[in-house]
């Protein structure tokens, strides 16, 4: 008998692009289309069972088991390290983890290097491998405002377009690692359930690549 | 209808200690507590977990045991007997990763330190079968060997930094990461071939030790396939070979660990409930020219399985009030718990007990109300 696939979606526009490809693999889910306030919708002639939660959220329903498996960027695996297995690059959700400060701005090395970020356990290790003493500021949103109240010399955060950093007056000064979206398992749910989602994830890996 | 309801966790333990018993292993009681030099000594074995530490009273910095197999190490490595088999059930303690906070985890395993024989070898792997089995019957031994991994790795000219990344990505079953670091590195097709086997390598034993086969490439990664299949043979010889795959997902970048290594899963429990291998490197690091294989059973990661919450507090809740006589009491107790009926009896029921059924004495006789399913 076929098990249900439980998948944690990233709620938004990623999300919407994620759950458009596990359509056009045979995964669809007519009632996830329905609006209402339901949060859990299934097909169980798919086989799948869809669940909108917080992108940040996803590494974490898929290591505990809650999903079988998910998308999230590799900025969040970055960050937390989930113990998941990363099954393949979807290639969508395109952007970089770089450092941006006020145009114009140049490092003085004479001292502790403020940063402001979302990722602080990438920012520290991106300056550990540079030597460099930083103080990290946790912040949960609006980054940008932080260099430009002098809160912080610069910040570590996602750029997609750079159109946000422009309408500030900063500017990307350094890539720190590409982003994009990745397919996760849970590890224990890929043993027990490996057929049903080795399927999934050939069917999704296939029509990724055709369309490359 | 039993009164004694062990938990999983209790079950767990006493069925575990009998099968190790049964197979000749003795049990070693240890003291909670070890100098600390120990870990500061072996700290990659520990693989940077933090240490909960202390000063004894005369000034000696202590730890609380955040590892059980260091400590029969230390101390078989001293004695000088030939082989040792013993088997334990204690707890450590160790921060979670999540919360980052220190957690206390119950653990029963088994070491065999000594001169470690194919038979020895197949005998653990097979206990440690036989352990999941006595859990859950839904439950996955996954097996893979560090010598091929290394061996394979020794054809790279790859850092060690570099191999530990590779060991990483096969830990994510990260496929892409591994074929870009071998483009970066020029490592030769063969190998570039083989370690993206490995990595997306799973299933069950007898059908992808074929394929290993066919990319092992020196004697190294021979007589790893050589050292699995006789393990295998082993198992099926004790009718375990079901529910056991090859997967390379499992290994460690602890250099500890040198030969065969195992990992056991139980459905309904998200991450492996036992870890073991073979770990002569640590035995040699203490001075001992032996070999030493061994694995845990993370008993508290079993608290959630089976069973579902209870649904009753108690069978039976006995009403009585002030005028009720004690040897009457005392009677109708007697005469509920002697059916095999736990009894609660209280003054007035104020809906915090759950139970099955309700007790009351009417004329010194014990009336029961409600059916006992």
């Amino acid at each position: 008998m076929a098990q249900m696939i439980n998948v944690a979606l990233p709620k938004g526009r990623l999300g919407e692009k994620v759950l458009a490809i596990f359509e056009a693999c045979g995964y669809d889910c007519p009632s996830i289309h329905e609006t209402n306030r339901k949060l859990i919708f299934e097909n169980e002639q798919a086989g799948v069972r869809y669940f909108w939660v917080k992108p940040s959220d996803v590494s974490i329903y898929v290591e505990r088991g809650a999903a079988d498996i998910g998308v999230a960027g590799k900025d969040i695996l970055l960050e937390y390290a989930p113990d998941v297995y990363e099954l393949y690059d979807l290639d969508i959700g395109k952007c970089r983890m770089a450092v941006a400060a006020c145009k114009g701005f140049h490092d003085n090395t004479e001292r502790t290097l403020r940063v402001a970020t979302k990722f602080p356990n990438i920012a520290s290790a991106f300056y550990a491998k540079k030597g460099r003493d930083i103080d990290i500021i946790k912040l949960n949103g609006s980054i940008e405002i932080a260099p430009i109240l002098k809160m912080s010399d610069v910040i570590v955060d996602i750029v997609e377009t750079g159109t946000t950093l422009k309408e500030n007056n900063l500017e990307p000064i350094e890539t720190i690692v590409p982003i994009s979206a990745r397919l996760i398992s849970n590890k224990v749910s890929y043993k027990f359930k490996n057929r049903e989602i080795s399927q999934l994830a050939k069917a999704i890996t296939d029509y990724c690549e055709a369309k490359k | 209808m039993s009164v004694v309801r062990f938990t999983n966790e209790e079950m767990a333990v006493m069925s575990l200690s009998s099968l190790y018993a049964r197979y000749g292993f003795r049990q070693f009681k240890m003291s909670k507590f070890e100098e600390y030099d120990l870990y500061a000594e072996n700290k990659d074995f520990l693989l940077g977990s933090s240490v909960i530490t202390f000063t004894d009273t005369n000034g000696k910095l202590m730890a609380l045991k955040p590892d059980v197999t260091l400590s029969i190490v230390k101390s078989v490595s001293d004695t000088h007997l030939n082989t040792e088999k013993v088997y334990y059930s204690e707890n450590v303690y160790r921060v979670d990763k999540g919360t980052h906070q220190y957690k206390e985890l119950m653990q029963v395993g088994l070491e065999c330190i000594g001169d470690i024989d194919l038979y020895s070898l197949s005998e653990v792997v097979m206990l440690a079968k036989k352990s999941l089995c006595e859990i859950s019957e839904r439950n996955i031994l996954d097996i893979s060997h560090m010598g091929f991994l290394n061996g394979l790795l020794d054809e790279t000219k790859l850092s060690d930094k570099q191999k530990s990344a590779v060991i990483g990505y096969i830990r994510e079953k990260n496929t892409i990461a591994i074929e870009q670091i071998c483009a970066d590195n020029f490592v030769s097709e063969s190998v570039r071939k083989a370690l993206v086997l490995l990595t997306g390598m799973y299933g069950p034993f007898s059908m992808k030790i074929d394929e290993l086969k066919k990319v092992s490439c020196n004697t190294a990664t021979d007589n790893a396939v050589k050292e699995l299949e006789v393990i295998y043979e082993f198992l099926k010889a004790c009718g375990c070979e079901n529910g056991v795959n090859i997967d390379f997902s499992i290994v460690s970048d602890s250099g500890y660990y040198n030969g065969v290594v195992f990992q056991g899963f139980i459905d309904g429990v998200p991450t492996s409930v036992l870890t073991g291998g073979s770990y002569d490197n640590l035995v040699h690091k203490f001075g001992k020219d032996a070999g030493a294989v061994g694995f845990a059973v993370y008993i508290d990661l079993l608290e959630r399985l089976m069973g579902g919450d209870k649904a009753y507090d108690v069978d039976v809740l006995l009403v009585y009030d002030c005028d009720t006589q004690l040897s009457v009491l005392a009677k109708a107790l007697d005469k509920i718990t002697s059916d095999g009926k736990s009894v609660r009896a209280v003054t007035n029921d104020n809906g915090n007990i759950k139970y099955r059924q309700r007790a009351e004495i009417v004329n010194g006789e014990v009336k029961l109300y409600g059916s006992d399913d």
